[in-house]
């Protein structure tokens, strides 16, 4: 994949033998990357044509399209499909509407000396456990002993409790600064002197963030919704621990992963399928430079 | 500038706001771990310090962060190495493919972890003999090696190659330009992607679920599988909030790095 | 070496499925007659000195070295007296377990009768020469030579203990006097909400167990051996009550969380968590029988282990250990000499030890395969691989 027709050396790299130092470079990482990573993937995608013993569970090299079509015919599976992308995109939409005022906040109202203190409050739970950030949310979401609940009692409301909207609270939570942060870097960026003129011309603020600064921040806000989304699209640890009854993607895959491996792997080519579809899409925004 | 006062306002309300809600649930972990109940119940039923004491001697929680510690480290240096190898070629040479090649480096972190979980789980088992503690250091290198390439990339690009074309004008070679020039300059960017990696790797559960051999306990690990174990749920509460108090660490690093670079350098 | 492994495995398999479908799987007791035994020779001994170290997999309470309370450690004396150094591995599942054994790296597992004959038929066990467990001889007679644990007059592992699972319920919600699994399935149920069923493909046969009392027109008289018909009942009667539940359980940690928080009040649960309710939270075997466990240690075929190994089978079958083992757990040891030496006096008496008549409505984890288990040769069982279909389904 990497037929070098190493063009235009760069830097103190790339004088002689250009061909030869770029293959010293990238073949450690991309023999890495494509023998045991995209290796894996597409042994998996692989066993997804195949079926299992109906006794022992063991996978039996017979090719079927079986998997595929029942992940694609069953209504329970197209419906727990159609429940992750909507969560996956709520969370989304969530983290943004939460994060663009955030990070315009720490970007452009907060003194200035302030902003590293206000990055690394934003950094913090990104740092704390997993774990521990999805239990608290058990904690908070319990429906008898929760805190939520705890608060709300006196008032005669009862707390969202275990479900589809303890998960999407849960996942906003989890992946916010995800969002917060590149959409900081990219509001950090624009020059002042680009705000200015937009206000010279008489541009109100709303129109000024509309028509210049969403432009220049979009890029930004794709990059942090890749996290958003795939991260969400692919999560079943919340779902154990916040969904109650209710079930996502990698729910279905564990589950089978454990009873009947290659309609597991016939499932997991679905959130590659639209992940791949997303990083395509947004390919062009810039966004990857952006991650 | 162009916000208003009233803007202004709004703004910093709904920033307090968010910033409660990202902030209470650790507060709980905190408070909890203070508990002297037994159960993850609220409002708490007293204090008592007697769950960190038993903490502290609990083999199996310090058994479990030696191990994530290996890991981390051991994930990291090789992450480091090949993301700095990736990144000097993806930022110093134009070639055919480079898009695909960039695009495969993020791809790991971008697919849920449970595919690249049961797809790595597949081949150590069915085809290389079982799962170890290679295989784990394996599946998270995976994924630590873009969140390396990203901060060295980012750094690279800012860099330019001025210095570099200056270094082999003047008949250095690759080698000596490397380590005299380009590493000097890439260094604080490593240490906040190695940094990055390193907690990325300590805190993962599904890779490591999947990958992990017999007997192998990482820390998530470890508090997967207590966290409603009766006995054991205070001194999980203990360890989560020694969690969230110690993840003071690597941010304020982070910060003290990227103050001294760009803002918004390790974000990954 | 592995394509070796794999050829083996569907010999093995296919041979087992001609083995089970000529027998008709239909008598408890394993069939005598001869046919080739899967997973090879059983070790010819003698045990020599341990390896010094063994890998455990095993239901959780099965294998304690104090880490869940100090007083629970039977593991630490067993490194102590072999030199085995013992890491324990627990799951929560059947199909868990089977999964984690074919993946290789276990020593020894505590395997359900859902388990154990998967286990044998892949090729992941071998048989055990009980000449070299002396504590096999005190085992109760009726634990031994079942199919689950033999094949052909081989066994494949040890018995464990046997126990049933129980209803569980909030007694605040739902009063003092509950004895009936309708809690669990019938609309009208005071734990609406609150249900919290078992999370795995094998509840299938509880929803069986209480269909066999409801709905006797149904035929259904092994909770494993369902036929079509039988088998879609089972799946409508969970369909409903999805509608009931609250959280589905397999990790028992979640179960023993929810249940002492409340949020859930209604349970199929087993006796080793019920020792963690308070006051308010009932248990009992339901009026209409119940699924229930009989588990047997294995050695897995290539174990580098096998001394310790041995030395593990015959330590856990000892009567203090058992007896140890099956207090903690809350079940019926399987050493009958293990009743003389519990903390409580009564612990066999309370968990039918020696009483025959309390199993008989308990039916014990099994592996559906398609030569109905019940002995009906006129119709085809639902087997296994759909049963988890199935319950994957039902769960999405």
């Amino acid at each position: 994949m990497t037929t070098a027709a190493a063009a235009a050396p760069r830097g103190g790299f790339g004088y002689r033998h250009p061909r030869a130092r770029l293959v010293g470079l990238l073949g450690a990482p991309m023999a890495w990357l494509v023998v045991v990573y995209l290796g894996s993937l597409a042994a998996l995608f692989l066993t997804a044509f195949w079926t299992v013993d109906g006794f022992t569970g063991a996978v039996v090299r017979t090719f079927t399209l079986d998997n595929f079509i029942d992940v694609f015919t069953t209504p329970a599976y197209l419906q727990v499909m159609v429940r992750t992308i909507g969560i996956a995109i709520s969370v989304t939409l969530l983290c943004l509407v939460l994060a663009v005022p955030v990070a315009y906040f720490m970007a452009r109202v907060a003194p200035h000396r302030w902003q590293p203190l206000l990055v690394a409050m934003i950094l913090t739970p990104l740092w704390a456990s997993y774990l521990v950030k999805v239990y608290a949310w058990r904690a908070m979401l319990n429906p008898e002993s929760g805190v939520i609940a705890w608060f709300l009692q006196p008032l005669g409301l009862g707390g969202p409790g275990f479900g589809a909207v303890g998960i999407i609270i849960t996942l906003t939570y989890l992946w916010l600064p995800y969002m917060v942060l590149p959409v900081y870097a990219g509001f950090s960026r624009l020059p002042n002197s680009m705000l200015d003129a937009s206000a010279d011309l008489g541009a109100r603020s709303w129109r000024t963030f509309r028509s210049v600064i969403v432009p220049m921040i979009f890029p930004s806000i794709v990059a942090g919704s890749i996290f958003t989304f795939s991260l969400s699209l692919g999560d079943y640890i919340t779902a154990q621990i916040v969904g109650g009854k209710t079930q996502m993607l990698g729910n279905v895959v564990q589950q089978n992963y454990v009873t009947n491996l290659p309609f597991a792997a016939a499932f997991a080519t679905i959130p590659v399928i639209i992940v791949l579809i997303y990083l395509a899409a947004v390919r062009r925004s810039g966004a990857l430079e952006n991650l | 500038m162009t916000t208003s006062r009233g803007t202004k306002i709004a703004l910093s309300i709904f920033a307090a706001i968010t910033f409660a809600f990202v902030y209470i649930p650790l507060m709980i972990v905190i408070i909890n771990s203070f508990n002297s109940g037994r159960t993850l119940g609220w409002p708490p039923e007293g204090f008592s310090t007697q769950w960190w004491a038993k903490a502290i001697d609990n083999e199996g929680v310090r058994n479990a962060l030696v191990t994530s510690v290996i890991l981390a480290l051991v994930a990291t240096a090789i992450a480091l190495v090949l993301g700095t190898l990736a990144s000097l070629a993806l930022s110093r040479f134009t070639f055919f493919g480079q898009d695909s090649v960039s695009l495969l480096i993020i791809l790991p972190i971008a697919l849920p972890g449970i595919v690249t979980g049961i797809a790595l789980n597949n081949v150590f088992t069915s085809y290389l003999g079982g799962l170890t503690f290679t295989t784990l250091i394996v599946g998270h290198t995976t994924f630590c090696i873009v969140v390396v390439y990203n901060n060295a990339l980012a750094r690279l690009r800012r860099m330019g190659v001025n210095l570099e074309d200056a270094s082999s004008d003047l008949g250095a070679g690759p080698f000596t330009t490397f380590r005299l020039v380009t590493f000097p300059l890439m260094r604080s960017a490593l240490i906040a992607g190695g940094v990055l990696a390193f907690g990325l790797s300590f805190d993962e559960i599904i890779v490591t679920t999947f990958t992990a051999g017999p007997g192998i306990t990482t820390l998530p690990i470890w508090i997967y599988q207590n966290l409603f174990r009766p006995n054991q749920a205070p001194i999980v509460n203990v360890v989560a909030a020694a969690l969230v108090l110690i993840s003071i660490v690597p941010v304020y690093i982070a910060q003290k790095l990227s103050s001294d670079d760009e803002r918004g350098a390790g974000v990954m | 070496m592995h394509r070796s492994r794999l050829l083996t495995l569907a010999v093995a398999t296919s041979a087992a499925a001609l083995v089970l479908t000529a027998c008709g799987g239909g008598s408890d007791d394993a069939g005598g007659d001869a046919g080739a035994a899967p997973g090879g020779e059983a070790f010819a001994g003698p045990v020599g000195d341990g390896e010094g170290a063994l890998s455990v997999l095993a239901w959780p309470g099965y294998a304690e070295d104090g880490s869940t309370d100090p007083a629970a450690d039977w593991v630490t004396p067993f490194e102590e007296a072999t030199g085995c150094q013992v890491d324990v591995k627990v799951f929560g599942t059947s199909d868990e377990a089977v999964k984690l054994m074919q993946g290789g790296g276990y020593d020894v597992v505590s395997a359900s009768g859902d388990a154990s004959l998967r286990l044998i038929y892949g090729d992941n066990v071998q048989p055990i020469n009980m000449d070299l467990v002396p504590n096999y001889a005190d085992i109760f007679p009726d634990l031994k030579d079942k199919s689950h644990n033999t094949v052909n007059g081989v066994s494949y592992g040890v018995p464990h203990g046997r126990g049933a699972n129980l209803l569980v319920w909030d007694k605040n919600t739902a009063g003092e006097d509950v004895d009936s699994w309708s809690i669990m399935f019938e609309e009208d149920s005071p734990v609406a909400g609150g249900v919290g069923p078992y999370d795995s493909p094998i509840y299938i046969a509880d929803a069986a167990v209480y269909l066999m009392a409801t709905q006797p027109d149904l035929g259904i008289t092994d909770p494993y051996a369902l036929d079509q018909e039988q088998f879609d009942a089972a799946i409508e009667l969970l369909k409903k009550q999805k509608g009931l539940v609250s959280e589905y359980w397999s990790d028992y940690n979640k179960q023993i969380e929810a249940v002492t928080a409340g949020t859930m009040t209604g349970a199929t649960s087993w006796q080793v968590l019920v020792n963690y309710y308070p006051e308010n939270i009932g248990s009992t075997k339901a009026k209409e029988g119940a699924t229930g466990w009989s588990d047997t240690w294995m050695i897995a075929k290539d174990t580098p282990n096998l001394n310790c190994a041995y030395k593990w089978l015959d330590w856990i079958a000892s009567p203090e250990i058992n007896a140890q083992a099956a207090e903690w757990f809350g079940e019926a040891p399987a050493n009958s000499k293990a009743c003389d030496l519990t903390a409580d006096p009564e612990h066999c008496a309370n968990y039918h030890a020696g009483d025959p008549a309390y199993w008989e409505d308990v039916y014990y984890w099994n592996t559906p395969t398609e030569a109905c288990l019940d002995g009906r040769t006129d119709v085809k069982c639902v087997p296994y691989a759909e049963w988890s279909k199935a319950w994957s389904e039902l769960r999405s």
